[in-house]
């Protein structure tokens, strides 16, 4: 499922989608930025609560489909800037994290 | 990809939401030259723990890159406080950053480690007071 589709079907709020077409093959969750830098995979969707600046030089090093912000998580505008800027997909959900993350696993299997 | 491909970065110290730029800046040269997107992803994810861990410990440093057909190597200079006890440094968990920094989502201990995992070969030279060197290399072949 491409990250377009994903964030129509769950009715996410898209804040940058440079590359709407981007499948997501899996899906990652976590906040301790090294730790997802160590984890994570290339084309993962990538769950998160952390809002700075720094996810999305993370995001785009280590390749994501798309940073989801769970819990209705906010952004910066300049950090949608940046997002738009480096070709970062970013999606907002109401949800919790563990919802989008079960959302995921029911796309992907 | 005959000759060698040197870059050069200054990393500063004084900004750290701006930090990664080299590491970005360093992984859209590497796709330039067309080196594997798994390869990129590693060194590039390396070179972003070391510019960070630059960042938050030694008020910046320097990042020079060679890439030569056989490897990519990435050489990371500070001068700052250097590391006492580097084997400490490189137990995953293991953390001195300060707790603004934390708060980032850094500081997990995972820097150093993670430098290790996606590199071939690592060598860490410190000398406390001084400033610290971290050679990294990845292999093309």
């Amino acid at each position: 499922m491409t990250v377009a589709e994903f964030a129509e079907k769950y009715s996410l709020e898209v804040l940058s989608m440079p590359d709407p077409s981007r499948e997501i093959k899996g899906g990652y969750m976590g906040d301790l930025l090294s730790w997802v830098m160590g984890r994570a995979k290339a084309d993962q969707a990538w769950i998160t609560i952390m809002s700075n600046q720094n996810i999305i030089a993370v995001a785009s090093l280590i390749d994501v489909a798309c940073i989801i912000l769970a819990e209705d998580v906010r952004l910066d505008e300049s950090i949608v800037e940046n997002a738009k800027a480096k070709g970062v997909n970013v999606l907002a959900a109401k949800s919790p994290a563990f919802e989008v993350a079960c959302e995921i696993c029911h796309e992907i299997k | 990809m005959s000759e060698a491909l040197t870059l050069h970065f200054d990393v500063n110290g004084e900004d750290f939401t701006s930090a990664g730029q080299a590491s970005v800046r360093f992984k859209k040269n590497m796709r330039e030259l067309g080196v594997d997107p798994e390869i990129i992803r590693r060194a590039s994810i390396a070179m972003y723990e070391g510019e960070i861990n630059m960042v938050i410990h030694a008020h910046g440093g320097v990042a020079d890159v060679n890439v030569t057909e056989d490897a990519i190597e990435i050489i990371l200079t500070d001068k700052g406080p250097g590391i006492p006890d580097i084997e400490k440094a490189m137990q995953e968990g293991y953390s001195t950053a300060p707790d603004n920094i934390r708060s980032l989502g850094f500081g997990a201990g995972m820097g150093l480690p993670n430098m290790k995992r996606y590199t071939d070969e690592m060598k860490i030279e410190s000398t406390v007071g001084v400033g610290t060197t971290v050679t990294m290399k990845i292999k093309l072949k």
